[in-house]
């Protein structure tokens, strides 16, 4: 039963184009010759649509159909790649001919297409395009615009944007083993922009995951996100000048995680150790964390937005410990830098597409809960910044500076949440940010679903989790010094 | 993949395109649009990288794709596609029109108004194309890359070097009647080299980008660029927090130009998520500050003679003594503001501040003591509020003379207030993107330190 999404993906892929396993063989065996150390072939479709609400109608949607097939041929640290948006043999080829030329001379082998079995799947094989008809996500905008409107009257303006992906890739490999996955992906986010005595301010909230669109319809999952954006919005109409300076940071669970993607997933990114460009390059074993701190990548949860059941080149999605108990335990792999550093794939090589390289890219990233009552956490600290919520973040890996910006921020006065700070960038030293944490929460949350990150021009979605944290110093980006 | 090498060939190319845009027009006539809007792009390109003078990746690029808009009466549905073949526009078509009927009726929807679309193409010289090979390609990158590794001994590692060259066809067409399409090409070189002094390690890049490779920088010199660069960043530290002039250098004082251009697009206005509603006619710099569009520029990155409805472009002012003049319209937003557009569906083309008489040093020493910044972090921009708070690196700056880089600071204010208080723009323009703009000096900002 584990072939079952490699059947759907070759039924998806391969059908509608034609190609059959001896042709494929016969792009491979174009592909690789004798010198080479890898090669792969992905093919990829997706099915994309979106729809927008904003003044109370839903102006507009969007539908998008991408196809295409990507090659690579590895040499050592060399890559040849070439694709083409066209899944037909003499396209193939001709791109086979163009990414092998990495490499020269060697002789032509004849490779067999043999399918592979798969781990079973972390999501269901759904499609969520057909998961809800037209008439019932209109609806569902709708009724989200009307309860944004419903729970106060300064609510000026609502926008809504609900989106699924429906996606199947294959990956054939240069002894023929061919992987292949089925990724549903749905996305929904509400922002509403309320006004009082001529100050505006907006709020945002929103989920999704590796599903379909009845996980908005669950539990009125959809309207909490409505709530949510009105009360974030809201208060900020009661926020004030942020502090500048360094101060204790009490970061909230869940979404927060983002700094661990920043401060030291990146850093772990296997790319960037290989070639030492990295600020924790060649510090596996060292104590980089407070004991604290165990902080893993997983891949393998069920229905998770950075979840993969295998990865773009047909690695198993796998959970890694990134840091035990403080101590640096690994990397993040593709199989390119795990060959060439001697160590087993992780399942983290990822690509956004068939027109890109695969690389070593995180999956969900969190940090497993402690010992201390969040209350406790709070109570702690005579005068800090509690941040509750973020928005995006940066990392500069080779100096591991990092940034992440507060969306929802309250100031703490002698163990108590005083009043709400407006919006503030942190920035931190991410080899030393979490030497720094000397309190962690037993209240583990993941986010929501609503991550993309960039690398390399390349976005991927991803998943990011943490405990309620104390960190014992962060410089904070605030206007009143 | 450079089939397109030659002026016929591009010509081939764009016939058939033009012809595929007719099609899609057509099928969805036939299928029950009263409007709509097409537009085809193919783009061939070329991407070599160099790293510690051997070859790490050659990628081969080719993109088309298809996008399509229709109307059915005032209801608006858009789809996509990277497959041009017959069965694929009818497929597409079939997917807009579809969304069309379950959209709401939207009264301001709507291609644009007629008189509004361009009608004259000159040439802007936009097109090209470079017969580059991988192993030419190859031998810029590594000479790029070495001239920066012998710099400095301290310049210890590399990202590697970057010759990248793309050349391509875009076509767009309307119910209307407007169907045009032109060629384009865009090449760039770049690298981006680390520096270790102790346990500092350090990375800065630089990077040359140009519509004809023979305007492109040296190679040797872009690399020793960023070598530079990074050499300078090297024992950087962090800096109480304070109160001070902040001076943004030109390569990323763009950005604040950025900020302003999302605070008057029509978008932003009408959903009243811009701290810059009601500006209009209304002082936003100091009278010294003239920014305007250069649209037809001939071979400038951001040239185009049409935006992305088809609506004319023209030369305009936006700021003129410091004076809002112009919101930044597509016909959408202008009709749900009461305006006309600005042939600025899908952005601005060619910004450009107007240039002071100072340079980097001259802007430094008008500084007196204050932070130079030269990276900025993060997304902590709101233009609802104008709030502004970002992570920054750069230098500290004493008697308009550079004493140390700084980093893991922040810089933080309003956006409103940055722009009221600009208090000089250099002539030290960076002239690389779609932006133009020399070093801009903020007379106070917050840093926060440690």
């Amino acid at each position: 039963m584990n072939h079952d999404t490699l059947a759907v993906a070759r039924h998806m892929l391969l059908e509608p184009t034609g190609i059959s396993d001896a042709d494929i063989a016969r792009v491979m065996s174009e592909l690789f010759r004798g010198s080479l150390d890898a090669a792969d072939l992905y093919f990829q479709a997706s099915r994309h649509e979106s729809w927008q609400l904003e003044d109370g109608i839903v102006k507009q949607g969007s539908y998008s159909i991408e196809r295409g097939a990507g090659l690579r041929a590895v040499s050592g640290d060399k890559t040849g790649f070439a694709y083409s948006d066209q899944i037909l043999l003499p396209e193939l080829l001709q791109a086979a001919r163009n990414a092998r030329a990495i490499a020269e001379g060697g002789q032509q082998g004849s490779v067999k297409i043999a399918n592979r079995a798969m781990p079973a799947p972390l999501y269901a094989d759904v499609d969520p395009l057909a998961s809800l008809d037209e008439t019932a996500k209109i609806d569902l905008l709708r009724r989200l615009d009307a309860e944004a409107r419903r729970i106060d009257p300064r609510v000026e303006q609502v926008i809504v944007g609900l989106s699924g992906v429906y996606e199947a890739m294959l990956v054939v490999d240069q002894d023929g083993a061919m992987h292949g996955d089925v990724r549903p992906l749905v996305r929904l986010n509400v922002s509403v922009i309320v006004e009082e005595n001529g100050r505006r301010e907006q709020g945002s909230a929103g989920g999704g995951g590796r599903t379909d669109y009845g996980l908005f319809i669950e539990q009125d999952r959809a309207l909490d996100y409505a709530r949510e954006a009105v009360r974030q919005a809201l208060l900020n109409l009661q926020a004030g000048e942020a502090p500048a300076g360094n101060m204790t940071v009490v970061l909230g669970p869940g979404w927060p995680g983002i700094l661990l993607h920043e401060a030291i997933g990146h850093g772990l990114e296997g790319d960037f150790n290989r070639k030492g460009t990295s600020a924790f390059s060649g510090r596996v074993g060292e104590q980089v964390a407070s004991p604290l701190c165990t902080v893993v990548d997983d891949g393998t949860l069920p229905n998770r937005r950075g979840s993969v059941t295998v990865d773009d080149e047909g690695t198993p999605g796998a959970c890694t410990t990134l840091i035990e108990n403080g101590v640096l335990k690994g990397y993040m792999q593709d199989k390119l830098n795990a060959r060439l550093m001697g160590v087993a794939p992780t399942g983290n090589g990822r690509r956004e597409s068939y027109a890109h390289l695969p690389i070593p890219r995180m999956t969900n990233t969190y940090m497993l809960a402690g010992p201390h009552d969040p209350q406790e956490i709070l109570a702690s600290v005579q005068r800090g910044l509690y941040a509750k919520n973020f928005g995006g973040g940066q990392v500069d890996i080779t100096s591991g500076k990092f940034v992440f910006s507060a969306s929802e921020a309250y100031l703490i006065e002698n163990g108590r949440i005083t009043r709400p700070l407006k919006g503030v960038t942190l920035i931190g030293n991410g080899p030393d940010v979490l030497t720094r944490v000397s309190m962690v929460g037993n209240d583990l949350e993941l986010d929501h679903g609503v991550g993309t990150c960039g690398k390399e021009g390349q976005s991927v979605p991803v998943g990011v989790g943490q405990p309620t944290l104390r960190v014992d110093g962060l410089t904070v980006g605030g206007t009143s010094v | 993949m450079s089939e397109m090498n030659h002026k016929t060939d591009v010509a081939a190319e764009q016939a058939r395109l033009l012809g595929l845009v007719e099609d899609l027009l057509r099928v969805a006539k036939a299928q029950g649009a009263s409007g709509a809007e097409a537009a085809i792009s193919v783009d061939r390109g070329l991407s070599v990288t160099a790293r510690l003078g051997r070859v790490e990746t050659i990628e081969h690029h080719c993109n088309q794709g298809l996008g399509l808009t229709v109307y059915i009466g005032q209801r608006k549905g858009s789809a996509s596609s990277t497959d041009l073949s017959p069965q694929s526009i009818r497929d597409t078509v079939a997917a807009a029109c579809r969304i069309a009927r379950y959209a709401t009726e939207d009264p301001y929807a709507g291609l644009p108004d007629a008189d509004r679309l361009a009608t004259e193409f000159p040439d802007l010289d936009l097109y090209h194309p470079w017969e580059l090979d991988a192993d030419v390609a190859l031998a810029l990158a590594i000479q790029c890359e070495a001239a920066g590794r012998q710099l400095s001994p301290e310049i210890t590692n590399s990202e590697g070097a970057t010759v990248s060259t793309h050349q391509g066809v875009q076509v767009l067409g309307n119910s209307l009647g407007f169907l045009h399409g032109y060629a384009g090409s865009h090449h760039s070189l770049s690298c981006a080299l680390l520096g270790q002094r102790g346990e500092d390690m350090q990375r800065d890049y630089w990077y040359s980008v140009a519509r004809d490779a023979a305007a492109l920088e040296p190679a040797a010199q872009v690399g020793r660029k960023a070598a530079e660069r990074t050499m300078k960043r090297l024992g950087g530290r962090s800096l109480s927090s304070r109160q001070c002039p902040v001076l943004f250098s030109a390569e990323i004082a763009a950005g604040l130009l950025g900020h302003f251009i999302g605070a008057i697009r029509g978008g932003n206005l009408y959903r009243k998520s811009s701290f810059l509603l009601d500006c209009l006619g209304k002082q936003v710099f100091p009278a010294f500050v003239h920014i305007e569009e250069q649209p037809h520029w001939r071979g400038a990155l951001g040239s185009a003679s049409y935006d992305s409805e088809g609506v004319a472009t023209r030369p305009h002012a936006l700021v003129r003594d410091g004076v809002l003049q112009s919101y930044v319209l597509s016909s959408y937003s202008a009709r749900k503001l009461g305006l006309q557009t600005t042939g600025n569906a899908g952005g601005v083309h060619n910004l450009v501040i107007e240039p002071g008489k100072l340079d980097l040093a001259g802007l430094l020493a008008a500084m007196g003591t204050g932070l130079l910044v030269t990276e900025l972090m993060g997304q902590g921009v709101n233009l609802v509020t104008g709030d502004y708070s970002r992570g920054a690196a750069g230098f500290w700056v004493e008697n308009g003379v550079i004493q140390f880089p700084v980093e893991e600071i922040t810089i933080a204010g309003n956006l409103r207030d940055m722009y009221a208080n600009l208090v000089a723009v250099g002539n030290d323009v960076d002239t690389r993107g779609n932006t133009r703009t020399g070093s801009l000096l903020i007379a106070n900002m917050t840093l926060a330190g440690n």
